[in-house]
């Protein structure tokens, strides 16, 4: 193999990890506080119907990834209305909100199957750094939603553990009757991240349409959506092991393509992420790990205040 | 935010009802700076309420509340933070997953926005000099002993600037020791100019600390007294706890709390008679060489031995967490040992078969958690009276449930031990944590049982229901039959138990013949000091 193929490789591994890194930094922020989103599925459907559907009629791929994130919020509001509004089942709600972004989706991207996208992102070149060997043309020659999603696990990170905001997201998921009576608005702190939940899975539906592969098809998300609630577990709801494990996913996709060739069947590796997810859980539930690293205590509990 | 002025604080005329029941009916309240003033009633009596409301958790229907001669109305808790008012939590409010520090940090308003546990160390030195509590902000919550946790509320609320602190059963969860150093630190605050209210159904604790008590009764004001013989329990803090001695020191005490036990219950509580028969000398229960583990996998229980005898009380008396629970929870098929047996009747335990077969033969489990392992909360009371016979006559045959033949074991218990609830179809969770005790111990005791493991049979049960269900587990004493008793309560202990063994890090430290020991020595023990002579282990010859 030589060099400039493991470069594209490893490179198409970064811009398949991309939109999972970035739908999964959403659920985390959403799980952190307690609520869980089975729906991200269908936020990235609609995120990337909306997000393609902008950009071609406006030419602007920036404006399709605004639509991409504003779709994405609409559909979490949903979320948010029945399971911390009305105090629903998380999990009923979320499966219904996958069932109907897929379905929305199909139905307003009828006419642009088989359109292509004209305007797409272009790849920044950081100055310097795009110039070093080897690492240059893998990380430094990205599209701009790349380096955004790296900002953006950073900056949850800090969040989560630096500073006040953090700390009342992660009590609210933790328990929630404690933060309450410390005087953190409970609900209103759910809402939010499961806003900011939506708007990052609608961006890595948007990311799908408009860089990944800029065309629309029924279906592109393709079980992403799944994959992704599987790296939140696997990650252990840490934005920065999210990171490596969603490049890590992105490579085993790419693999899924590289490894046909030599005969290896891309149904196994389809296996893998949900197989490692399976390992993640068993390690988290066992009694030693659990008090370190283990889901958000009240995870899936609407919270019902006195 | 500026230290506020704390002078004093008047509720009256407090009213508060919920739908089926008047909870505060016209209560007035008061407690000036420096003050500790207990507020005493049995569960149900309008305590967590009143304190709710005067915390912002709860509004109230109707009446006044005026702080420092100014009315005032608190929304929200926050709102009476910000007033000066803290509260620490029977049940406490902390995130066991966080640290110390962030916990601290999420109650204060004016953490830095990065970084907002920074600040805490600063603020921490002071509290420790000021009040002499000490907390390790590092320290994860969930590493920390019950103790611990409430001091971690009680500084959160003093950093947030309380100066009329609300302490929900304060001392429910700490050993002697911890309540002695407790009562430093409440002397501490008091001089200070904090006021303290003080929760709690613990007779002689209030007596020793408060200066002024006021009782509920039943959801209205029984009335407002003060300890008569204060002065003399001044002389020393120990008098807390140390029962024995105040009962013979000064007989003011003594009218004190049967006057107080009187307005707090309404009646006359029957006198306490120990009257024990002396136990059979044939050994009923025998226990050996028994390790249990915890659920992290650590030996909570370490070579464990002893017998009980037939019509014998065996107490447990220790800090929680000391292998009580892993303990009881190993005899009743809960949890299966690591190694040991246990035998009933010359009949080996089968310890490993589960809880059915324990039950099978011939125990009875009255458990710690009684909402998680003693009831099902959305069934009937009928059906929790048969969870455990269910399966056999004459409950059910061939797997068909008679519900006349549950209806009537349900209405005997019902009656008998008097449960206040609206019919024997109501779901339990309708019932108060009093009653659904009353409901366990009459399921557990209804088929007389050979052996009786109890694990905090009174525990947050009020005063008139505990002694209820101390004379049941005294009359299965008297039948002939073994009970094997873990409390917290020394009192409770030296009241029932005919022997009473100690348990300090997994092992029996110790037995003792509570008619020659006293609270003193038995805390001493539980706090894993040797007292020469008292070491038996398994050869535990009273």
């Amino acid at each position: 193999m030589d060099t400039a193929f493991v470069i594209a490789t490893i490179g198409r591994a970064f811009t398949a990890g991309t939109p999972l890194l970035l739908a999964t930094l959403g659920e985390i922020i959403a799980e952190r506080a307690g609520v869980m989103n089975l729906g991200i599925e269908g936020m990235m459907a609609l995120g990337a119907v909306a997000g393609f559907g902008v950009s071609l009629e406006s030419g602007s791929p920036w404006l399709g990834m605004l639509a991409a994130a504003l779709a994405g919020i609409s559909l979490s509001a949903i979320h948010a209305f029945v399971t911390i509004g009305m105090r629903a089942g998380q999990i009923v709600s979320g499966i219904a909100l996958t069932m109907f972004g897929l379905g929305l989706s199909a139905l307003i991207g009828k006419g642009y199957i088989g359109r292509p996208l004209q305007t797409p992102l272009h790849s920044i070149t950081i100055p310097g750094l795009a110039d070093l060997p080897f690492i240059g043309d893998i990380l430094f020659r990205r599209d701009p939603i790349f380096y955004f999603a790296i900002i953006i696990a950073a900056l949850i990170w800090i969040i989560l553990y630096k500073t006040r905001w953090g700390i009342a997201i992660r009590s609210v998921g933790e328990n929630p009757l404690a933060a309450e009576t410390m005087g953190v608005d409970v609900a209103w702190v759910r809402v939010w991240c499961v806003l900011f939940g939506g708007a990052l899975s609608g961006i890595a539906g948007g990311y799908l349409s408009i860089v990944y592969n800029p065309s629309w098809i029924e279906g592109m998300t393709a079980g992403r959506g799944w994959i992704v609630i599987a790296l939140v577990i696997f990650s252990f709801w840490n934005p920065l092991r999210a990171v490596v494990a969603a490049f890590l996913f992105g490579g085993i996709d790419v693999m899924q393509f590289s490894l046909q060739s030599l005969g290896i069947s891309p149904n196994l590796l389809r296996m893998f992420p949900y197989v490692a997810t399976i390992v993640a859980l068993l390690i988290t539930s066992s009694s030693i790990t659990r008090r370190h690293i283990s889901a958000p205590e009240a995870l899936g509990e609407p919270y019902q205040p006195r | 935010m500026n230290r506020h002025v704390f002078d004093s604080l008047e509720m009256t005329g407090i009213r508060k009802s919920f739908p089926g029941v008047i909870a505060n009916d016209d209560i007035s309240f008061s407690i000036h700076s420096g003050e500790v003033v207990g507020l005493l009633g049995e569960n149900g009596a309008g305590k967590s309420t009143l304190m709710n409301i005067l915390y912002g958790l709860i509004q109230p229907d109707e009446g006044e509340i005026r702080l420092n001669q100014s009315p005032v109305n608190f929304a929200s808790p926050r709102d009476a933070r910000r007033h000066g008012i803290g509260m620490v939590h029977q049940h406490f409010m902390l995130i066991p997953t966080h640290t110390v520090a962030e916990n601290i940090a999420l109650s204060l308003d004016d953490a830095p926005f990065f970084d907002p546990v920074s600040v805490i160390n600063d603020r921490l030195d002071v509290c420790s000099r000021a009040y002499g509590i000490h907390v390790d902000p590092k320290a994860f919550v969930w590493q920390l002993s019950a103790g611990e946790r409430q001091r971690i509320e009680i500084v959160k609320a003093l950093l947030g600037n309380a100066r009329l602190l609300l302490l929900d059963e304060p001392t429910s969860v700490m050993t002697p020791d911890e309540i002695n150093e407790f009562i430093g630190v409440l002397r501490a605050m008091t001089a200070a100019g904090i006021g303290i209210v003080f929760i709690t159904h613990k007779l002689e604790e209030i007596l020793s600390v408060a200066s002024r008590i006021t009782v509920l009764r039943k959801g209205r004001l029984a009335g407002t007294v003060r300890p008569a013989s204060k002065d003399t329990n001044r002389s020393g803090d120990t008098a807390v706890h140390d029962g024995k001695n105040m009962e013979t020191s000064s007989g003011h005490d003594e009218v004190d709390k049967a006057a107080l036990a009187r307005l707090m219950v309404g009646r006359e509580l029957e006198q306490i008679i120990p009257g024990k028969s002396p136990p059979e000398d044939d050994i009923l229960f025998e226990v050996e060489n028994l390790t249990v583990m915890d659920d992290r996998g650590r030996t909570a229980v370490k070579n464990v031995g002893f017998t009980i005898r037939r019509g014998e009380i065996l107490g447990v008396a220790g800090v929680s967490g000391n292998g009580q629970r892993e303990l009881i929870e190993s005899l009743a098929g809960m949890r299966s040992p690591e190694s040991g047996t246990a035998r009933l009747a010359d009949r080996v335990l089968p310890l490993d078969a589960g809880a059915r077969a324990i039950f099978e033969s011939g125990v009875a489990h009255i458990p710690e958690e009684r909402m998680r392992f003693g009831t099902v909360a959305n069934m009937s009371i009928q059906e929790n009276i048969i969870l455990k016979a269910g399966h056999r006559a004459p409950f059910s045959r061939r797997g068909i449930i008679s519900f006349s033949a549950a209806a009537n074991r349900t209405t005997e218990i019902v009656n008998e031990y008097r449960v206040a609830a609206t019919s024997i179809v109501a779901p339990m969770k309708n019932l108060s944590g009093g009653n659904i005790q009353k409901v366990i111990v009459g399921r557990e005791l209804a088929d007389h049982p050979a052996l009786v493991l109890a694990a905090h049979p009174t525990y947050g049960v009020d005063i008139g229901a505990a002694e209820g269900i101390r004379s049941h587990l005294r009359e299965c004493r008297d039948a002939g039959g073994a009970v094997f008793l873990v409390s917290e309560e020394l009192e409770e202990l030296f009241e029932l138990a005919d022997r009473i063994a100690v348990m300090e890090s997994g092992r029996i430290v110790g037995i003792v013949d509570p008619r020659t020991s006293s609270f003193g020595e038995v805390g001493m023990m539980m706090a894993g000091a040797h007292i020469p002579g008292r070491a038996i282990s398994s050869g535990d010859k009273p």
